[in-house]
């Protein structure tokens, strides 16, 4: 049977542990992943005692709270801090989410902060997602639309309009794409949940006039057809998003037209 | 300084951020042939424009009759008349193609019974000159902002705009008063990047983090309006920082004021609808600015809720459940998340809570900075955004006013550089003293050794801002908030930054962000100290008239390291074209 390794210059190895200087009582260890691009150390996860009764309720709230009180040199995206950026995606206890409105309770015992799985990682928690945005990118994201009208807007009805519901609001923070074993093996071809669910937003906005043409272009057995309703999207998407039943419906459309 | 590797790019035009207005920037120079760079710090999607909730205001009329010129007369006097009125006419007649123009881009807005854009009523917008509440504000459910970026995002792409994503910006270039480009540092790989343009935009956004609690997100640091102060350039009316009146309390997260719009209500702990007795005609729907002194009094006077009775509650399950289900989803899920709250059965604890800056870079209705002195421009920079100050938004704010300032001033931005800048011009000789100069402040921050962390300096900033120059401010406290501000900048001298390398640095990245923010806290401080009236956002307990004599003009600030110097400009009186008349100031009750 084929074994398969980390190649050994991958392998995390036991990192640094920074003791609790506060004497608190209320105490939780973090465990973080680490690498450091410029030293050619290996990862290595690095372990804080964090004092939790003067921690805010968020995962976030305690990576801030290790950069401000304990460790300035740990590296990790934020910005907004209440889930609409999509900055600080990453995988905490083993499932990809936002670290903005994840609660820490919902984590029992050690809490294990890892980069969002299978993307090149430049530092840290930070990942490579310039693929995925290549990959967004290619789906052409802008209406395709031959009216004349100038001057006012393009009408929709309300029904139309409610078929973007579900569609427009992804917030592109990759949980989805990261946590798809199919994307994991073929993240240059397979265009993956994310950018198939802003696929599908543009084929069923009712102003564009080029549905047609959008649905051909992701109808290949790599960029669509790897999706083999693992369902592993839906169940990470932070917002509630459920790209599986978008990716669904463009098989759907793609049998039936 | 010749240890950093630096790579020069040439550019006939470079946008500094990539969020409403830089995007709508891009599009527009690309569209006008210019080779335009976009740099911005985080990837664009990521800038705040996607936090914006409500709406954008534009006198469609989808929803009843309405008229630009009323919106203008609305903005004015939410300004309390410190906005320049050319620029406000400028904004508020190109509003309704600029939206217009979004939704042919594809934003997903809301629709109305017969197919066109859903509009709410917001805080401040009226009919027919203050007579009745009118519906102006265009909204995509509240998550208006991230369907707008996201949208103008997908525009650049297809303009084929180049973009430098997560590059930090550090500092201009300038020779002989010109603008000449900028110098950034690129966070992916470390090295750092000169960029020559003929014009360079500035489009950073606010300085909300100079704050404890604000509704910003943790990159809104102002990076633009401190390179500019570096420049020895000045930014204009610092002191007018809003208090949006619905934060989640203890969190700081932002509930739209669309929830008031579509009818929800402040309660204080009687049980009273508080607002009626502050703003009889528009109650809840009055300027954010008096809502938040409203809310303040109410707490101050011992009617607070909670077991500190330090907030008050908004409430909204008397709405229609589909209501909420379709016009206000993304607040149901905040509140939700950073409240604990059902808001079908419970209502919001809420607080007045730092939102948005209407000071910035002073520039004229073409984006085109001034100098400070009388409409003199700096060749070769623009700003737009929040970042700008125009000045529409003059003392205060009014709600969806700030996103279409990002489309109708990114556009005129790119118009007004194509019509300067021919493509492909050559650019001359400018010489290594700028970029030794950036670079020296840059190593020094990078190997820094000192005492205080950049979090602790930060927080002392944030606290100071807080207490001292908050919604109500007196002579006391704000003499107090000079001299603290100091003691913050002080602690610079012996900062420490713990990580020396170049990718992703961001302990690195955190202490430059604080040497911007703490420039811009030392003018926002100093210019509310030397205005003696209350007008707008700027509430002094000591002095709370208004006082048009002395003080209809706009503050004027410099700051070089940590002395400021504080000047006065007029504001402007006259407006663009006879199509609407000078609004002459006005006593201001809603």
């Amino acid at each position: 049977m084929v074994q398969i390794n980390l190649p050994k210059n991958s392998e995390v190895q036991k990192g640094i542990y920074y003791q609790d200087k506060t004497g608190s009582k209320n105490i939780r260890k973090v465990n973080v992943y680490r690498w450091d691009p410029s030293n050619g150390e290996n990862p290595r996860e690095d372990t804080y005692e964090v004092d939790m009764d003067n921690c805010p309720s968020k995962v976030l709230d305690i990576l801030n709270k290790i950069k401000n009180e304990i460790d300035p040199s740990l590296a990790y995206r934020r910005s907004c801090a209440h889930g609409v950026c999509g900055s600080c995606a990453m995988n905490m206890d083993g499932k990809n989410g936002l670290a903005c409105t994840k609660p820490h309770s919902e984590i029992e015992g050690d809490i294990n902060i890892y980069p969002l799985p299978h993307l090149k990682v430049k530092k840290d928690l930070i990942g490579d997602l310039s693929g995925l945005y290549k990959q967004y990118e290619s789906i052409e994201p802008w209406l395709k639309t031959n009216t004349k009208v100038e001057t006012t807007e393009i009408i929709q009805s309300q029904k139309d309009r409610k078929k973007l519901d579900g569609a427009y609001e992804c917030i592109m923070c990759a949980c989805c794409s990261t946590s798809c074993p199919s994307y994991w093996w073929n993240e240059d071809k397979f265009l993956g949940p994310a950018v198939l669910l802003q696929a599908y937003r543009w084929i069923v906005d009712s102003r564009d006039d080029e549905r047609k043409e959008r649905l051909k272009k992701v109808a290949d057995e790599l960029k669509l057809y790897r999706c083999h309703t693992i369902m592993n999207c839906t169940n990470a998407c932070p917002k509630g998003l459920n790209p599986a039943k978008a990716i669904a419906e463009l098989k759907k459309m793609l049998a039936t037209s | 300084m010749s240890s950093y590797k630096i790579i020069d790019h040439e550019y006939d035009v470079i946008v500094l951020g990539a969020g409403g207005s830089g995007l709508r920037a891009a599009v527009g120079l690309s569209e006008a042939g210019l080779k335009t760079a976009c740099i911005s710090k985080v990837f664009p999607t990521r800038s705040h424009t996607s936090a914006a909730q409500g709406g954008i205001s534009a006198s469609l009329g989808n929803m009843g009759e309405d008229d630009w010129r009323w919106h203008m007369y609305d903005t004015v006097k939410g300004a309390d008349w410190l906005g320049d009125q050319d620029s406000i006419e400028y904004l508020c007649k190109e509003a309704p193609a600029a939206v217009i123009e979004l939704e042919k881009y594809g934003v997903p807005f809301s629709r109305t019974d017969d197919g066109k854009i859903y509009q709410r009523p917001f805080g401040g917008m009226t009919k027919n000159y203050g007579n009745g509440i009118v519906q102006r504000t265009c909204a995509a459910a509240d998550r208006t902002g991230h369907a707008i970026l996201h949208t103008l995002y997908g525009q650049a792409l297809k303009h084929n705009t180049e973009f430098f994503i997560e590059y930090f910006a550090l500092d201009l270039l300038m020779k002989d008063g010109e603008c000449k480009g900028l110098i950034a540092w690129n966070l992916n790989d470390g090295t750092i990047h000169r960029f020559r343009a003929h014009s360079t935009i500035i489009a950073t956004g606010g300085y909300g983090k100079a704050y404890y609690s604000a509704t910003s997100a943790h990159t809104c640091t102002g990076d633009g309006n401190a390179m500019v102060l570096r420049a020895g350039l000045p930014l204009q009316d610092m002191e007018f920082v809003q208090f949006h009146p619905t934060g989640i309390y203890g969190h700081g997260t932002l509930i739209s004021e669309g929830v008031r719009g579509e009818g929800g209500y402040l309660v204080n702990s009687k049980g009273e609808r508080f607002m009626e007795r502050y703003a009889p005609k528009a109650k809840d729907l009055a300027s954010r600015d008096v809502v938040s002194r409203s809310m303040s009094i109410e707490i101050n006077e011992g009617r607070g809720v909670g077991k500190e009775q330090d907030h008050v509650h908004l409430h909204l399950s008397h709405l229609d459940k589909s209501i909420i289900e379709s016009r206000l989803p993304g607040i149901t899920e905040a509140a939700r998340l950073f409240a604990n709250v059902d808001v079908t059965k419970e209502p919001i604890p809420v607080v007045p809570t730092v939102h948005y800056n209407m000071g910035g870079i002073p520039t004229n209705y073409k984006a085109e900075v001034l100098t400070g002195n009388d409409s003199e421009t700096v060749p070769g920079l623009m700003a737009i955004g929040e970042a700008a100050c125009v000045s529409v938004h003059g003392a205060n704010r009014l709600g969806s006013n700030s996103l279409i300032d990002l489309v109708v001033f990114g556009r005129a931005a790119a118009r007004r550089a194509a019509e300067l800048v021919k493509p492909g011009t050559p650019h001359e000789d400018i010489g290594e003293t700028e970029t030794e100069k950036c670079l020296e402040r840059f190593d020094k921050l990078r190997n820094s050794n000192g005492e205080n962390s950049t979090a602790e300096l930060r927080l002392s900033m944030q606290k100071t801002m807080q207490s001292k120059c908050a919604v109500f401010r007196t002579e006391k406290t704000l003499k107090e908030g000079v001299d603290d501000i100091r003691k913050a900048y002080d602690g610079m001298e012996s900062i420490s930054v713990k990580d020396r390398s170049l990718v992703f640095n961001t302990d690195l990245v955190e202490t430059l962000e604080f040497d911007n923010l703490i420039r811009q806290a030392i003018t926002t401080v100093d210019s509310a100290y030397n205005r003696q009236e209350s007008r707008g956002a700027h509430a002094r307990e000591d002095f709370p008239k208004r006082d048009d004599e002395k003080f209809m003009q706009h503050t004027i600030a410099w700051c070089n390291g940590k002395d400021s110097k504080i000047g006065y400009r007029p504001v402007t009186k006259t407006t663009l074209t006879n199509e609407v008349q000078y609004f002459p100031p006005q006593e201001r009750v809603y």
